[in-house]
């Protein structure tokens, strides 16, 4: 049984959500106030600098064409991953366990790890010159082979966060009851027609929850980027940062933290529109 | 072909996909590892593929001299302040999200889940003006504080489904033979949480010791682990550091968060909604 209680839960709850209230409420204010004054009058100034830096299109490209190259991989990915391991087989755990290390690897540590794969002096280099499947070494990083950093971004994003969509989805596949699938299979359905008619359908909202966490996430890429590939690669939180720190505008770097905001705030609103359906429904 | 050996092959084949899976997780984190610890002979040397010779070199002098080891100890403060701070206000929260119903409940429950998705950028840009308005801009203090705004809905969720877990009816006895409702929490429900919150403890530490952009811009020369490094090995454009060093950091950086994922492994995989049994 649990107890009635008319203000005892909101006064649990309030220290916290003021607290969120304040740490989410406060900056976004600023931000506003930063971007859209100067001298204390109302002015679009600086957000027609902001627009008229190339840079500013450069990182707004490249931050959403990472995300379109990276979500829908590590999704796919992930679910190819989580079908393969949903079943009994010997070294279950430990599998899972190698699968779920990345989870705790911060973006920087992935990046430098990537390095030593790829640097020109690098495992993959020097393995594929000793093989001789390659003579030259394949060079990734430098500003004249920016599509290979960007590629080096890929795989280590890949590499760092695909666990992150691996253990939603898991967790969506056995929520998903055994009946379902012995009842098809009793009436002859094969693997195939199962995966498509029963378990994928049952899994979109892990899919859908999965897309969207990441795609936000996405959109506030940084230390990989910073690591692997510096400003050659520009993205939204990598040049709020280069003229917060570097610079010291901080009414540009406003104008870069309002933009993911904007981004993140749509992606957010899909996220709550689809997962309240499913979080009422499925959990206590 | 018949049925036996066909088995046999889709056997082989589901054992060589997952092999190769973990083989990708696992190969870039051991020869980076390997990397940080040999000599730059054998890294530059185009036909050793795995280096043989060994130092601990350039891992001590980016601890001590680069001040890797300063940042460490500031990485742990902030994270122990954040673990303090957001365990503070999320037990609360996440005892009455477990224990109460109340209008409003799931309104509560979903902005939280929002929250969490709050993107950092946008909180600590604007926050450099507040900080340096209230002299916390360069302080450790500071850095926790907005870690703490990060890790708090997740401790709120997390703390909340372990609270769930403890049985409402021992609580209930408690308070039968005597305890008042608070009385009952501290010597009934908190010792039987006791292992998921620290869990969940473990949780908030990975998460402020990997967090590399709010430390970045919120410090200058109290820098955390990862800003430390940040700033060393990306100068101006990424490179600045020689690339022994790089993987040097790398190695100081993933040991305690793999150590924690060792010890951590059953609850950090309850903690994402699934049992591993």
């Amino acid at each position: 049984m649990k107890v009635k209680s008319s203000y005892i839960p909101y006064l649990l709850i309030l220290p916290a959500f003021a607290y969120l209230l304040f740490f989410v409420g406060y900056p976004l204010v600023q931000a506003l106030y930063t971007a859209f004054t100067q001298n204390g009058q109302f002015s679009l100034a600086t957000v027609r600098k902001t627009f008229a830096d190339p840079y500013f299109w450069e990182a707004l490209k490249y931050t959403i064409a990472l995300a379109g190259v990276i979500v829908p991989t590590q999704v796919g990915l992930a679910l190819i991953l989580a079908l393969a391991v949903n079943r009994a087989f010997k070294g279950k755990d430990l599998t899972i366990y190698a699968l779920t290390i990345p989870l705790t690897i911060s973006d920087v540590a992935a990046g430098l790890i990537w390095y030593s794969m790829l640097s020109p002096s690098g495992f993959l280099n020097k393995l594929l010159l000793n093989i001789g499947l390659i003579h030259q070494p394949i060079y990734f990083f430098g500003y004249q082979y920016r599509h290979m950093e960007f590629l080096a971004i890929v795989l280590a994003e890949l590499w760092r966060a695909t666990s992150i969509v691996f253990v939603i989805i898991l967790a969506g596949l056995q929520m998903i009851s055994n009946e379902y699938l012995e009842a098809a299979e009793v009436f002859g359905a094969d693997y195939w027609t199962r995966l498509r008619k029963i378990v994928i359908p049952l899994l979109k909202p892990s899919i859908q929850s999965a897309l969207i966490i990441r795609t936000l996430f996405a959109m506030q890429i940084f230390g990989i980027v910073w690591i692997l590939a510096g400003r050659d690669i520009p993205t939204l939180a990598g040049e709020g940062f280069y003229r917060l720190t570097e610079l010291k505008e901080y009414d540009v770097a406003s104008i870069y933290a309002l933009v993911i905001a904007g981004l993140s705030l749509l992606l957010g609103a899909l996220y709550i529109k689809f997962m309240k359906a499913e979080y009422l429904e499925v959990r206590r | 072909m018949n049925q036996e050996t066909k088995f046999m092959l889709k056997r082989l084949a589901f054992y060589a996909f997952i092999f190769t899976v973990v083989a990708w997780i696992v190969i870039p984190i051991i020869i980076s590892t390997l990397y940080g610890f040999a000599l730059p002979k054998d890294y530059y040397d185009p036909k050793k593929v795995i280096p043989t010779s060994f130092t601990i070199k350039y891992v001590k002098t980016l601890l001590f001299t680069l001040g890797a080891l300063d940042g460490i100890k500031n990485s742990v403060i902030v994270a122990l302040i954040t673990i303090a701070i957001s365990f503070a206000f999320g037990i609360p929260a996440g005892y009455a999200v477990a224990k109460f119903i109340f209008p409003g409940k799931d309104t509560i429950k979903l902005s939280i889940v929002a929250l969490r998705m709050f993107p950092i950028p946008v909180m600590a840009i604007p926050l450099v003006i507040l900080y340096i308005k209230l002299n916390l801009i360069d302080t450790l203090l500071g850095v926790a504080l907005a870690h703490t705004a990060m890790a708090l809905p997740f401790v709120v969720l997390i703390t909340s489904s372990i609270f769930a877990g403890v049985s409402t009816e021992l609580e209930e006895a408690g308070m039968v033979f005597g305890l008042t409702r608070l009385g009952s929490f501290f010597r009934i429900t908190l010792p039987l949480a006791l292992p998921g919150l620290a869990a969940a403890a473990m949780f908030t530490f990975v998460m402020s010791w990997n967090e590399v952009f709010v430390a970045s811009i919120l410090t200058l020369s109290h820098r955390t682990l990862p800003a430390q490094i940040l700033s060393i090995m990306a100068g101006a454009s990424g490179g600045a550091a020689p690339d022994y060093y790089k993987f040097a950091a790398a190695f100081i950086m993933i040991l305690p968060a793999i150590t924690f994922i060792f010890f951590a492994r059953k609850y950090l995989v309850t903690m994402w909604g699934i049992t591993l049994k």
